[in-house]
């Protein structure tokens, strides 16, 4: 199987440091703490899990990472520039070099799947390219390349609302291909995939980012998968770090206490697993 | 309980219909009648000699013109002005509140649209054919900024109410704002956008007939030199054909939409 065409620097893989985050948010009957004093330090290339139950905390850790959200405290390295004393001109050009998946594809219904796709090179594009490649498609062959190995190839004229929830969801993916990213976060990448398609998708990006040198984040809440595909998992409970190490290493006492929420969150204490 | 609000608002009507010496049943009484009948009948039957029928055949032709680059001058103001006014572009909110001076740049832009859409056009156009004399001229500038700063308001309002997740995810990876615009936000605005605007597009003809009366061309200006010389039947043909014209702008819209579909 060949790769899709590289679109990424020689000097691959973003280092992202994380000291000391802390988010909290305004709720009925005073604020709720969604992450407390959590380190995450990533070095370029590397590729992680962040697992946990729902509410953990994954997706807001994710988004703070990517500067798409800003914590309450704490600091942020990308590349080893702090992240937030940058002008608003040096944050643009950080936020080009990195990939952010939110969970619901950020596809527009009525666009085509191919634009859509084309949509995450826009960052690396010049003004006049960008616009042109509305009309004129400005690289099928990278776009082809990307959907293949999803198995959407023939689906690459097609409007987006003409694609199932999961299609949608590989399509999202498949962005990440063409980006000009050197890190990528993923959130929930497997959400909308059934369990075949889902480990298929996840073996992807893991050998996709390994060959391009890319850092890799990815929040699950598939345990089993995680375990099997990384060699370094983050589990955040309730807002806290819970481990930071090789799946090995961590005990089935510390797995069950995972998905074990205390009760203030309004959350039942269920086991997570998928 | 009813009976009692309807007994409260007879109550209350009254006085306010007899201070306005509201009486409909006067257009009844014989003298008023016979008045209405010679009032009409100056109208029927509608002037067709050829002559007249090539110069309003030119008039309509006119008002089209007028309406359309007052439309087409009036999309010039309002696309940047929109695009810079919409806080679905607006890179500092993407992290939570804007940044002061983003946010009263943008507040300056939708006070600019707004002092352009207070004016009516037949102020401007009374006030532009002193400046620029009697003629089209007048009009199209008087729809262009009018008009320019109610499609702005629109557009900006159009863009903020559609779904910007796919706009925020290409600004948070880095794309530029106008990037995000045409690959974020005009796939889903694109019906609304269009259908405003050629229905704007018909209000301008209907505009430019008015405008016509204070000396800005048109078919309006052949009608006010029709009811100043009296000539009823010219007046009507000119009616008849300027509610064919708003028929045939509604028809090109109805099929416009339905090829956007």
């Amino acid at each position: 199987m060949t790769g899709p065409t590289q679109a990424v620097a020689p000097a691959a893989g973003l280092s992202l440091d994380l000291r000391a985050i802390a988010l909290s948010r305004g709720e009925r009957g005073g604020r709720r703490n969604i992450l407390q004093s959590v380190d995450l330090i990533v070095a370029p290339g590397e590729q992680i899990a962040i697992v946990g139950a729902s509410g953990a905390g994954k997706t807001s850790l994710l988004q703070i990472a990517a500067g798409a959200l800003r914590a309450d405290s704490g600091t942020l390295r990308l590349g080893g520039e702090s992240f937030w004393q940058l002008p608003p001109r040096g944050r643009q050009r950080v936020r080009r070099a990195l990939f952010l998946a939110p969970q619901v594809p950020p596809l527009p219904p009525r666009q085509r799947v191919v634009t859509a796709v084309l949509a995450a090179r826009l960052p690396s594009l010049g003004f006049w390219r960008g616009l042109s490649s509305l009309l004129f498609p400005a690289d099928l062959g990278a776009v082809r390349a990307a959907l293949e190995p999803f198995g959407l190839a023939s689906r690459i004229f097609d409007r987006v609302d003409r694609l199932s929830g999961g299609e949608r969801q590989r399509v999202g993916l498949a962005r990440a291909l063409v980006a000009p990213a050197r890190i990528w976060l993923l959130d929930e990448p497997l959400a909308a995939l059934d369990p075949v398609h889902g480990e298929q998708v996840l073996a992807l990006l893991c050998s996709e980012a390994r060959r391009r040198g890319v850092t890799l984040l990815v929040s699950l809440h598939q345990a089993e998968l995680a375990q099997r595909h990384f060699s370094r998992l983050v589990g955040l409970r309730a807002g806290r770090l819970a481990f930071d190490q090789g799946p090995d290493s961590i005990g089935a006492a510390q797995w069950t206490a995972l998905y074990d929420v205390p009760p203030h969150n309004g959350l039942a204490a269920s086991n997570g697993a998928a | 309980m009813r009976w009692i609000w309807l007994v409260l608002g007879m109550a209350l009507l009254w006085p306010l219909l007899s201070v306005t010496e509201f009486a409909p049943w006067k257009m009844l009484e014989p003298r008023s009648l016979h008045a209405s009948a010679r009032f009409l009948a100056g109208f029927v039957p509608p002037a067709t000699d050829s002559g007249f029928l090539v110069q309003v055949a030119l008039g309509a032709w006119q008002t089209i013109a007028i309406a359309t680059s007052g439309t087409v001058l009036a999309l010039f103001l309002a696309v940047p002005l929109a695009l810079c006014a919409s806080a679905s572009l607006s890179i500092s909110s993407l992290t939570g509140r804007m940044a002061p001076l983003p946010f009263a740049v943008r507040q300056g832009l939708r006070g600019a649209m707004v002092a352009l859409r207070t004016v009516p056009e037949l102020v401007w156009a009374l006030l532009l054919v002193r400046v620029v004399g009697l003629g089209p001229t007048a009009g199209v500038l008087a729809i262009g900024l009018t008009y320019g700063g109610m499609l702005g308001k629109v557009y900006a309002e159009i863009l903020e109410s559609a779904d910007s997740h796919a706009a925020r995810t290409l600004l948070a990876n880095g794309s530029g704002r106008l990037q995000a615009f045409t690959h974020g936000l005009l796939p889903e605005a694109a019906a609304e956008l269009t259908s405003y605007t050629v229905y704007r597009w018909e209000c301008a003809i209907r505009s430019s007939v008015v405008l016509g009366f204070v000396g800005a061309g048109g078919l309006g200006q052949e009608m006010d030199n029709a009811v100043k010389m009296l000539a009823g039947g010219e007046v009507m043909t000119m009616l008849i054909v300027f509610v064919a014209l708003v028929a045939g702008a509604d028809g090109l819209s109805a099929w416009l939409r339905r090829v956007m579909q």
